[in-house]
């Protein structure tokens, strides 16, 4: 192991390219439907995809859209005319022989994404270019044969390529992870990571720290989580630095990630790098956008992260909270609704977001509360009308569709007791039971903590609906 | 020879009995790869029970094996796809049996179109309709075959390089390859996507009009094609037309170059004016083609591994075997060719130097025709240098078997229409044609102008 002082005297280069799948209803070429997700193999797959002879692909203008809402995403150009590639490999999940891609003339052109970093500072990424591309199929190996599986043959997917601007593992989760948030909000994809959505492949080298020159880089492929992209990026940079250190060379190559152990493992060199013969794909037509249809189609794209990030920092919430809002767009947009009408509702929501969901980025939401029923909800609670648990309790419930919180406070018995005089009949049949009278007395002679022990009896006997702090009022005033 | 009118008159029953007959009658040409005997005559009874009607009810026809048709395999002459039951037909064929015409069969091609002789077939070459010790020309020599043969008054070819032009020359039937994008390729094994067009042969110019009519316009499913242009036309008067001096060298035969020039005759005769232009890039048309072609076929035909369909080598131990052998198997010479060529021109290092320089030279070749075409109304020429060759005159020598497209792969480069018309024999009585060629889009004045022409025979 290298020890923390060698490891500072290197710094990390990472450019980043990521599969994004499209959200459209059908294929990149064809009419099979383009969900695969639990569809029994080589069920959603047509003549085009399973590359039948005399098959020819007709574009799918839900992509191009798609992939025009990325370019906005991106801050980038969209070109106005751009072309399909065809890149050649053999292999049995991909049944045309080639994959249709596009080299020369890509849709998205250069742009950029700023990247929040945990520090709170920003990072800008450079956007080198965008794609769109068809995904190939899927090989299960068994022991002496394997299994094609063609229902995500001819899926749409765009790759983003980064520029190398990113040089530590945490900017390169931080990168990942706004690139998820731009995507999802943007409605380019469904952002479901568990189905691979979104994969990453991490193209990292190492220098000596203020060195120009950039080291032999490695790429490790397919990652499909924030986490592994930030773990394999530091173990990379560790692993090489261990090479450099020790006077070995690094190897460009291809690099596989392995989860369990937590380590990248060498897949194959440039050496046996393909030769892809890219050639133009003769059997569709350019796609050519206007100024006027570009702003149409991006005119639709909702708004994206770093515009509610500017919303929200009146909010005056912790980091932690707001990542934790920003992570899914329906929770962003939820909590903006709610700031529309009051400002500390919206602080209330936010803190109950953080709270009380898990949001990991598996996490599907796309059911949220009602920004009127959360403006009720944070009211109640600014009241005193509801204790802090019950208030986590009702958003939880309007989380999963229901509405009217005081209705559900009424019907789960939730409200408490603030009502002066019914807390007053309490508290004194709590003063007057005889079991009281050390803890009274504690109070008189200066130790404060024994009103901790009345207040818990009245809520004992209230049944948890007395308002605590008004509780501990009126106790006070009788003692 | 028959026309389509003369089919209209009978009952479809009867059409395609005595068509299918003469199929028979002429197998020893080795024209049709296979009849489609079970599915024409259920057609033919439909027809005469006025189920199927329309401007061909009852009307038979041939397709080459290269379109996905029912009834018989789609196997493009290759053992590879020699038991490929197609689950869909293409475009063509579908809005012909809309019109109610009845294929009766599958016609010979060289393997996956690859070639100018019909050599190439992995079944056996198909012989000339005329001289039975000579070639069909190709790709399309089935289908021009059994059109002058008479077994049917029309039949599906398709042209990439000249691959329906040539062939209906050394036959004596009329050949139409239209503009790039008039007819819909959905349904026809690929060969080069950017030439690959669909077109006919008949016996006479207003079949092949009619023919054109019914199969040109947009498919959805064929991304390249055009909106439908295609009209049949009255012949305009008093066309400007220009005699292309580079085909008329002493490289062409006598004959040849003597029956293009009692059609020039013929056409200034009906006040059509003819001058001889040039062009000099024409000379760099087939190197282009040659480089262009293989690419585009070597990409096409990477989805036959074997792993899903056709030809499948058994007994292998990898991956790599399994592709080697199947590929193997299934492709002819010609195709093994043309895929090394490709991949070699596509290849990194090379792929500017070949390819990206090939598709340059098209651009100005596409230029100077364009620069023609502002002047002139049609181009005309030979459609080949020779008549057709004796069988294997020419299989040991490939560069001698494409200066035979020398004079047809440039319309195809630049994606326009060129028909073959029959304009005579030579002194052994072996057909020769002429090639009429237009600007894009003009395909229907060109059709007309041959028919003001069959007029004034």
């Amino acid at each position: 192991m290298v020890s923390q002082s060698v490891l500072d005297k290197y710094q990390m280069t990472i450019g980043i390219e990521c599969h994004v799948q499209l959200a459209t209803k059908t294929k990149l070429f064809s009419g099979a439907d383009n969900d695969a997700r639990d569809k029994s193999p080589n069920s959603v797959v047509s003549p085009i995809d399973y590359g039948l002879p005399g098959m020819l692909p007709v574009l799918n203008w839900q992509a191009v859209e798609l992939a025009v809402r990325a370019g906005k995403a991106l801050n980038a150009e969209v070109a106005k005319v751009s072309r399909f590639d065809r890149k050649h490999y053999f292999y049995p999940d991909l049944p045309k022989g080639y994959q249709t891609s596009q080299l020369y003339e890509p849709i998205i052109l250069a742009g950029y994404v700023d990247v929040p970093l945990e520090n709170g500072t920003t990072e800008r990424v450079r956007i080198h270019h965008a794609h769109m591309e068809e995904d190939a199929g899927k090989l299960t190996h068994f022991g002496d044969y394997s299994l094609v599986d063609l229902n995500r043959a001819g899926t749409p997917l765009i790759e983003i390529v980064s520029e190398p601007d990113i040089h530590s593992a945490e900017a390169a989760r931080a990168f990942a992870t706004e690139l998820y948030r731009l995507m999802t909000y943007a409605g380019v994809t469904h952002g479901d990571l568990y189905h691979g959505n979104m994969r990453f492949d991490v193209n990292i080298s190492i220098a000596p720290v203020g060195s120009t020159t950039l080291g032999k880089r490695t790429e490790v492929k397919n990652l499909n989580s924030f986490r592994s992209v930030e773990k394999a990026a530091e173990y990379e940079f560790r692993r090489q630095v261990e090479l450099i250190e020790k006077g070995e060379t690094i190897i460009q190559e291809t690099r596989g990630w392995q989860d369990d152990k937590q380590i990248t493992t060498s897949q194959r060199s440039k050496e046996d790098a393909q030769d892809y013969r890219y050639m133009p794909d003769a059997d569709i037509p350019p796609i050519v956008l206007t100024e006027a249809e570009i702003d149409k189609i991006q005119a639709d794209v909702p708004k994206l992260p770093y515009e509610y990030r500017a919303e929200f920092a009146d909010l005056d919430v912790d980091k932690s909270v707001l990542a934790v809002v920003l992570a899914k767009q329906s929770l962003a947009e939820m909590v903006s609704a709610v700031l529309a009408v009051d400002t500390p509702a919206a602080r209330r929501t936010a803190n109950w977001v953080a709270s009380n969901l898990s949001v990991d980025e598996d996490a599907d939401i796309s059911q949220v509360a009602q920004a009127g029923d959360l403006v009720e909800l944070a009211a109640m609670a600014e009241r005193g009308e509801i204790s802090s648990n019950a208030a986590s309790e009702i958003f939880n419930t309007l989380m999963s569709g229901s509405t009217d919180p005081r209705q559900i406070a009424e019907a789960s018995n939730l409200l408490q007791l603030s009502d002066e005089s019914a807390v007053v009949a309490v508290v004194e049949q709590v003063l007057a039971d005889p079991a009281s009278q050390k803890a009274i007395e504690d109070i008189k002679s200066g130790n404060d903590k024994a009103i901790g022990y009345l207040v818990g009896q009245v809520m004992k006997l209230s049944q948890g609906k007395a308002n605590p702090s008004m509780a501990q009022k009126l106790i006070k005033e009788r003692i | 020879m028959t026309k389509i009118s003369d089919y209209l008159s009978k009952s479809a029953v009867e059409n395609i009995q005595a068509a299918l007959a003469r199929a028979e009658e002429t197998s020893e040409y080795s024209a049709l790869l296979s009849l489609t005997k079970e599915r024409a005559m259920e057609r033919a009874y439909a027809v005469d029970s006025g189920e199927i009607t329309g401007r061909l009810a009852g009307v038979p026809f041939v397709v080459k094996d290269n379109f996905l048709a029912y009834g018989a395999p789609t196997t493009a002459a290759s053992k590879f796809l020699q038991d490929f039951y197609t689950p869909l037909q293409a475009t063509a064929v579908e809005k012909l049996e809309a019109e109610g015409a009845i294929c009766i069969g599958k016609a010979n091609l060289d393997a996956f179109a690859h070639g100018g002789s019909t050599e190439n077939s992995a079944f056996g070459p198909t012989k000339n309709a005329h001289d039975k010790s000579r070639v069909a020309g190709g790709s399309s020599g089935g289908s021009a075959v059994v059109t002058a043969l008479d077994v049917v008054p029309f039949a599906l070819g398709t042209d990439t390089g000249g691959s329906i032009r040539q062939p209906a020359s050394f036959n004596g039937v009329y050949g139409v390859k239209p503009t790039y994008g008039t007819v819909s390729r959905f349904g026809v094994v690929a060969m080069a996507s950017s030439t690959d067009t669909i077109g006919c042969f008949a016996t006479c110019a207003g079949d092949a009009e009619l023919v054109m009519d019914i199969m040109a316009g947009r498919d959805e499913r064929d991304g390249t094609t055009l909106p439908d242009f295609f009209a049949p036309e009255t012949v305009k008067p008093g066309q400007k037309i220009g005699l292309i001096k580079e085909f008329m060298s002493d490289d062409v035969d006598q004959a040849v170059r003597q029956r293009t020039l009692e059609y020039v005759d013929r056409l200034k005769a009906a006040g059509h004016s003819v001058e001889e232009v040039s062009m000099p890039m024409v000379k760099y048309a087939l190197p282009m083609y040659y480089v262009i072609v293989p690419a585009e076929v070597s990409s096409n035909l990477a989805r036959y591994d074997g792993v899903r369909y056709g030809t499948r080598a058994e007994g292998v131990k990898s991956l790599g075997e399994l592709y080697g052998k199947s590929r193997d198997k299934g492709f002819v010479d010609e195709n093994k060719l043309r895929i090394m060529v490709g991949s070699y021109v596509l290849s990194s290092g090379y792929f500017d130097a070949y390819y990206q320089q090939a598709q340059k030279a098209r651009t100005l070749l596409i230029d100077e025709y364009r620069r023609l075409f502002d002047e002139y109304d049609v181009l005309i020429g030979p459609v080949a240098p020779t008549t057709a060759f004796k069988l294997g005159e020419n299989t040991d020598d490939p560069v001698k078997m494409y200066l035979a497209d020398i004079m047809t792969v440039p319309a195809s480069l630049a994606g326009l229409p060129s028909i073959s018309v029959p304009a005579g024999v030579d002194e052994s009585g072996l057909p020769i044609g002429v090639q009429l060629t237009g600007w894009r889009k003009s395909d229907a004045n060109l059709l007309a102008l041959a028919k003001s022409m069959e007029v004034t025979e």
